[in-house]
């Protein structure tokens, strides 16, 4: 028991600190550094110490100092509970997504298994999609309790558009679901271990479809409307400075580090390596012991989760800086008139080929 | 069964933490210096001209009824989705007709404009 709760303590812990610690400052920095190089200029490179840049990465130090230093804003007007509030509301649904996402498979360590999965529901991926909606309320009541016309703007869009991509997001996993027979993010996961059991090769349409969708969902460019920096200011943010302002950045960057996570779970065979099982992992380092052998799995498996991961966020940011914003009739009709019948023959489709092969 | 959740639990309970503790860190260490022009709230400049709590387009509001729809009928599809291959033709046959009836009611809503903006 105890040491069940310790298990569960350490993987929090290793969730918090890859998300918080590692990935959501780290890629305000790949964001920067990768525009630059696209963009042909330098980039990051003023903050240093003693001299050295380390190719900017010290601004991620400097950009958190002036967070935490800045003055918290309230103006007047606004609905100062609220306006606190709805950060917290925006940032904790996506850390808490992260419970049910497995980084790994299941090892048998020291005479216990050990899964790495913090929560295994087996309504898991229902668990992600009610989460990650919650969020909603935290832009739509940011905009709103700001006294702001921007804010309030931003913050209706963010509510039309979120819901909109929300019921297609539903939509397009359902093919993914009547495949696998399951919502159980680590089932899904442990049924790729063939490469072409890949979500990608059963459903392909669904990732293509997928990938538009949640990154619709969370507002980055071409969908960025929502915070149209051009037209509205910052949207729902306007009037947010310092850490609050930082909390809902951090909440963008750790979804995005969310979508590239389920994605590799539903459709890039999750921690599995192509044509390598794991059986033959396991006994090319058998000579390690059980302990040892399940010991260097799973290292390589969580090492390959998070490089799958990492080409994801990738393809995301290259996605962010390549194209321009979409108008917002362009972005609905994407939403309600292509995506959505396209979601549900997919459905029609999936179903009259499983039970054709069957 | 809740067992199961005992780590969500805990990872709820620890990003809470985690972002109360950036409130108070960011209300506590930051400066305080208030007067009157710095509290307006921002309008590139000028002074706020018409209060934002206003009537807004009833678009906004056609959406989100249309998605309280659509993500129920979403919500219909996912456990007909995990045993379909169990059901077989049968399941199919009732989900192509379900799927019929949403799509007209889908049709019916494009036809009368609810998924224009202009």
């Amino acid at each position: 028991m105890i040491v069940d709760l310790a298990i569960t303590l350490a993987k929090v812990f290793f969730i918090l600190a890859v998300t918080v610690g590692f990935f959501a400052p780290v890629l305000t920095w790949v964001e920067r550094k990768q525009s630059a190089i696209m963009q042909d200029r330098i980039g990051a490179n003023r903050a240093d110490i003693m001299g050295f840049t380390a190719l900017g990465l010290f601004h991620i130090i400097a950009d958190a100092a002036k967070m935490f230093f800045k003055e918290d804003f309230i103006p007047d007007g606004a609905n100062k509970v609220l306006h606190t509030l709805a950060p917290v509301i925006a940032l904790v649904p996506a850390l808490l997504t992260f419970a049910v996402i497995p980084f790994g498979g299941q090892y048998n360590l020291f005479g216990k298994e050990v899964n790495l999965v913090i929560s295994d529901l087996d309504v898991g991926l229902l668990f992600v999609f009610a989460i990650a909606s919650l969020a909603t309320y935290g832009y739509v009541v940011a905009g709103w309790s700001s006294n702001n016309n921007w804010s309030l703007l931003g913050s209706m869009r963010t509510a039309s558009q979120m819901v909109s991509y929300e019921v297609t997001l539903g939509l397009t996993i359902i093919g993914v679901l009547m495949v696998y027979g399951s919502m159980q993010l680590t089932q899904i996961g442990a049924a790729q271990e063939n490469f072409w059991h890949w979500g990608f090769f059963l459903q392909p349409l669904g990732f293509f479809m997928f990938m538009t969708a949640s990154i619709a969902e969370n507002k980055r460019i071409p969908f960025d409307n929502p915070e149209a920096e051009s037209e509205l200011v910052a949207g729902y943010f306007t009037e947010y400075s310092g850490l609050k302002f930082g909390m809902f950045f951090m909440a963008e960057f750790i979804e995005i580090v969310t979508i590239a996570a389920i994605v590799t779970i539903l459709f890039f065979g999750a921690w599995h390596i192509p044509f390598v099982t794991t059986a033959t992992l396991l006994s090319i380092f058998d000579f390690l012991g059980t302990t040892g052998s399940n010991l260097v799995l799973m290292f390589i498996h969580v090492g390959v989760f998070f490089t799958k991961v990492l080409i994801f966020i990738f393809i995301q940011m290259t996605i962010r800086w390549s194209l321009p914003r979409f108008r917002y009739d362009q972005i609905m009709k994407l939403g309600w008139k292509i995506l959505l019948p396209l979601a549900l023959a997919n459905i029609v489709v999936t179903g009259v080929v499983i039970l054709a092969l069957s | 069964m809740l067992e199961s959740y005992t780590g969500a639990a805990i990872l709820l309970f620890m990003s809470v933490a985690i972002a109360v503790g950036m409130l108070v860190a960011t209300s506590v260490l930051g400066p305080k210096r208030k007067f009157a022009d710095k509290m307006e709230p921002f309008e590139c400049g000028e002074s706020q001209i018409v209060s934002p709590y206003q009537r807004f387009s009833v678009k906004f509001y056609l959406v989100a009824v249309l998605f309280i729809l659509f993500d129920i009928e979403a919500v219909f599809l996912f456990p007909w989705a995990i045993i379909y291959k169990q059901l077989g033709l049968f399941g199919l046959i009732e989900m192509v007709v379900f799927i019929v009836i949403l799509g007209i009611g889908l049709m019916y809503v494009w036809v009368r404009g609810g998924l224009d903006w202009e």
